[in-house]
């Protein structure tokens, strides 16, 4: 085996190295810089260098190397490389050889171009390591160029009834990938502070973004009449939202996709919009990578693998402690300074 | 179809109230007459028959998605509803359609006709051609359920908006045993005349849960009535028939054949608002007697003898063809009484009678005992006030007695449905018996939100044991159960039934030791069954 399954998480014994481990580790292979992947506490890290300003803002003073995109390096007995995820911007899959034998971790990832993040690229391999959040039929994404309408047509109607137009959506990755879509032209783009710290770690390396506004404790919102208020799942549920009565509410979120996922969460709109494969481009993407030996860690894992191996894949599940797209997602928001 | 779709579109996109009654008014005032009177239905509750069943549904959206049918029917529970992992899962549509809603309607209703290759047939087409909206929409009509967070009052009141028609006048028109194949928009809606159909009820006048004496100023201005756990029913005498309406506007006439002799005492243009009970030996029989008889479309002779029913009247709505809700309640008691006075007690009517107080606190004492009287509480009504329509809040009142309660352990939890899909609400509640824990309950309402989120990651971490959709977890969460009512239950491992179960507080403060026992709910059973 290339790589092991370990109660530290994914491990390769040749190189001696974990991948996103999920306890604390000597060497540690990350594949982007969500906190369910990016864990403190390692002792080295490797990630891309386009991974690697979030992980020191959020992680603070640690010892990583960085890598660029298909970029080779050998750790021991093994070959590592790292190649682009279309998670967010810098996410990587891991493609690890050993002895002329190649394995990839997914990571998490989606196929479609979001125009932000580096596109997927597949990597041909013998066994593929996938996650599988929206590992079933029912999960068909909406084209972006739609959605991004969608957001502009709803935050248009806001405008036209007076009403804030506050969307909640990830920290990282998410609430960029929105913002690098807005018509800054249409009006003001207010930000909850974890979406602005993570805005200028990215300006910061070079990623166009439009100009946004930093909500703080004295913003007024009638003096930015027609905002569009990028906001964490977590603020809108707490008292931050009292400086935006009457405010019209969305997220972008999967699970949007369900209609009782959308009603629970008692918001006027649901942006379907995942930085997560939907059923057609986890199928795709696994098929495209060759691999026979499958195996799926987080998301619909016992349906998805049942799935696979119908279709002819020795497909496996394997227990990892990712949390793929969670709707409350309370430590990616805990995360953020 | 597109009309409907996109008002079922703005209706889904609000949660606000007078945003939902915009659009419907909207609507009514732009859709084509089929198309509004087919609207009025549904959001009332009626539909059209079933003509295909949902396991074949299942198995035709299962192939025309290419996906096996087991994957099928594991997505259906993790998106809660059927019409949306249907529409969900298919492929885009390749043609377009033009068809209104009345036209899919027509489809729906005549399904059923053709054979089942036909059938088959007929709902692939529609599924190829309608957008998704449409498609989750049809496979509604088609499952016969359109529940789409619109009450019968919000839409009543659009339509009021619509036509210039008082908001009553219309709650009272859209009553009654009409389907859209039997009347029409004009005829229903526009047209006043209220002869054209001899068994419309009138709107029940429905009571809100007592807020607190205060507000209801001198005891004076009210009556006060036991209140009765049977079904609320309006039973109409007019043109020599009998007709039995229940509170969810079933025509249930046929349920109680004892009332088919009232004609023959009771002059036409009689309407009687009441409970039907039970009832033996003077007094009402407990609810699971009346239970049998609400399931039955013909009763048994037997079941006739052991569990007869009657009517406890407290209102009276119609006399000599007379519409009486305008005036006060004292009068229309005092017509009441008189009238049943005269009728012989062989018959199934009784009087819900007044209860004698002269202050709150005479009244309180008697709500202290009322359990014990068989009843549920007390309904006060305010003696000035007319017979309302819906639920209004100011003239009634329900006080009812204070609930049961006992502290149970969970020990199995099950993910929701629909809007409820992703969380666990559903739980199973356990007593201790000796040092065992003995499931008694399942209770799925009355934590919030964040509760039932917190629960989930709980369960989540917690599972020992997975029986298809249901967990056994580990016995650590007491809560405290309240419920309306107790009864023996042979059916249950713990011999009892509870009526209404709901979680009424987590107790985070009691470890499981501290939860009651098998013995205390037999205790109660003792005392309240």
């Amino acid at each position: 085996m290339v790589l092991s399954f370990t109660k530290s998480g994914i491990y390769c014994e040749a190189g001696d190295f974990y991948v996103d481990p999920w306890r604390p580790v000597e060497r540690a292979l990350i594949t982007h810089g969500h906190a369910d992947h990016a864990r403190p506490g390692h002792g080295a890290y490797l990630a891309t260098d386009a991974a690697a300003p979030v992980m020191r803002h959020r992680l603070g003073d640690i010892a990583l190397d960085t890598i660029h995109f298909g970029e080779a390096r050998q750790i021991g007995g093994a070959q590592v490389s790292f190649h682009p995820a279309g998670h967010v911007p810098g996410s990587a899959q891991i493609r690890v050889e050993v002895d002329g034998e190649v394995w990839v971790v997914s990571g998490d990832y989606k196929t479609t171009d979001d125009g932000f993040s580096e596109p997927f690229e597949p990597v041909k391999c013998h066994a593929f390591i996938t996650e599988c959040t929206f590992g079933l039929p029912v999960f068909s994404w909406t084209p972006q160029p739609k959605l991004v309408d969608e957001i502009h047509d709803w935050w248009a109607k806001c405008q036209a009834a007076g009403r804030p137009a506050v969307l909640g959506a990830y920290a990282l990755g998410k609430a960029q990938r929105i913002l690098s879509h807005l018509n800054p032209d249409q009006g003001p783009i207010l930000t909850h502070g974890a979406i602005e710290n993570t805005n200028a770690v990215l300006r910061a390396q070079g990623l166009h973004l439009p100009d946004t506004i930093y909500v703080t404790p004295e913003t007024k919102i009638k003096d930015h009449p027609g905002a569009l208020v990028l906001a964490t799942p977590g603020g809108m549920g707490g008292p931050w939202m009292r400086r935006f009565p009457n405010a019209s509410t969305a997220f972008a979120s999967g699970w949007m996709a369900l209609r009782g996922v959308r009603r629970r969460r008692a918001a006027d709109r649901g942006f379907v919009m995942s930085d997560h494969a939907d059923w057609e481009g986890l199928n795709t993407a696994i098929k495209d990578t060759g691999a026979e030996r499958i195996f799926v860690t987080h998301g619909y894992t016992s349906q998805f693998a049942r799935w696979l191996t119908e279709q002819g894949y020795d497909a496996g599940i394997v227990e990892t402690e990712f949390e793929g797209e969670s709707l409350d997602a309370p430590s990616e928001e805990e995360a953020a300074p | 179809m597109k009309a409907f779709a996109t008002l079922f579109t703005a209706l889904d996109q609000t949660t606000k109230t007078n945003t939902k009654v915009a659009a419907l008014a909207d609507y009514f005032r732009t859709a084509p007459d089929d198309d509004k009177l087919w609207t009025i239905a549904l959001l009332s509750g009626r539909r059209p028959k079933r003509g295909v069943t949902t396991t074949l549904l299942r198995e035709w959206a299962a192939e025309m998605a290419g996906i096996p049918l087991w994957l099928f029917e594991e997505s259906y529970p993790i998106v809660g509803d059927l019409s949306e992992t249907i529409a969900l899962v298919l492929p885009p549509a390749t043609g377009t359609s033009d068809k209104t809603l009345t036209d899919w309607l027509g489809i729906v209703r005549d399904i059923g006709q053709h054979e089942i290759e036909d059938r088959k047939a007929i709902i692939l087409q529609a599924w190829s051609t309608l957008p998704p909206i449409e498609r989750f929409l049809f496979n509604k009509l088609i499952t016969g359920g359109l529940r789409i967070g619109v009450s019968q009052k919000l839409m009543t009141r659009a339509l009021a908006q619509a036509t210039d028609i008082p908001e009553t006048e219309l709650a009272h028109r859209i009553m009654g045993d009409w389907t859209p194949d039997t009347t029409t928009f004009e005829d229903l809606i526009l047209t006043d005349d209220p002869t054209a159909d001899a068994s419309k009820p009138y709107p029940f006048y429905l009571a809100y849960q007592l807020e607190g004496l205060d507000a209801l100023g001198d005891a004076s201005d009210w009556a006060a009535e036991l209140k009765w756990d049977g079904i609320r029913g309006q039973l109409i005498v007019r043109q020599g028939q009998h007709f039995l309406w229940s509170r969810g506007e079933e025509l249930i006439t046929d349920r109680f054949p004892e009332f088919a002799q009232l004609p023959d005492f009771i002059p036409d243009g009689t309407v009687f608002d009441g409970e039907v009970l039970a009832w033996q030996n003077e007094a009402p029989m407990p609810f699971n007697a009346l239970q049998k008889r609400i399931g039955r479309k013909t009763v048994p002779k037997k079941l006739l003898k052991d569990a007869p029913a009657v009517l406890r009247a407290y209102d009276l709505l119609e006399q000599g063809g007379e519409d009486l809700r305008d005036q006060p309640y004292a009068a229309r008691r005092k017509r009441l009484e008189a009238l049943l006075n005269d009728l012989p007690d062989t018959l199934p009517l009784r009087l819900s009678e007044t209860l004698d107080f002269q202050t709150w606190d005479d009244l309180g004492q008697i709500r202290e005992d009322a359990r014990n009287l068989h009843s549920e509480g007390l309904m006060l009504k305010r003696l000035a006030s007319p017979y309302l329509s819906g639920r209004k809040k100011g003239d009634w009142w329900k006080w009812k007695v204070d609930p049961l309660t006992i502290d149970a352990v969970m020990i199995y939890a099950q993910a929701g449905s629909g809007r409820r899909a992703n969380l666990f609400t559903d739980f199973t509640f356990a007593v201790w018996n000796g040092n065992e824990l003995t499931p008694f309950a399942k209770a799925y309402s009355g934590l919030t939100d964040a509760e039932f989120r917190q629960i989930t990651a709980w369960v989540k971490k917690n599972t020992i044991e997975r029986f298809g959709p249901v967990r056994s977890v580990k016995p650590t969460h007491v809560f405290e159960i309240a419920f309306e009512g107790i009864q023996a239950s042979p059916r249950h491992k713990s011999g009892v039934a509870l009526r209404f179960p709901r979680m009424l507080r987590w107790r985070h403060d009691k470890p499981i030791k501290e939860a009651n026992t098998l013995d205390d709910l037999k205790e109660m059973l003792e005392t309240y069954g």
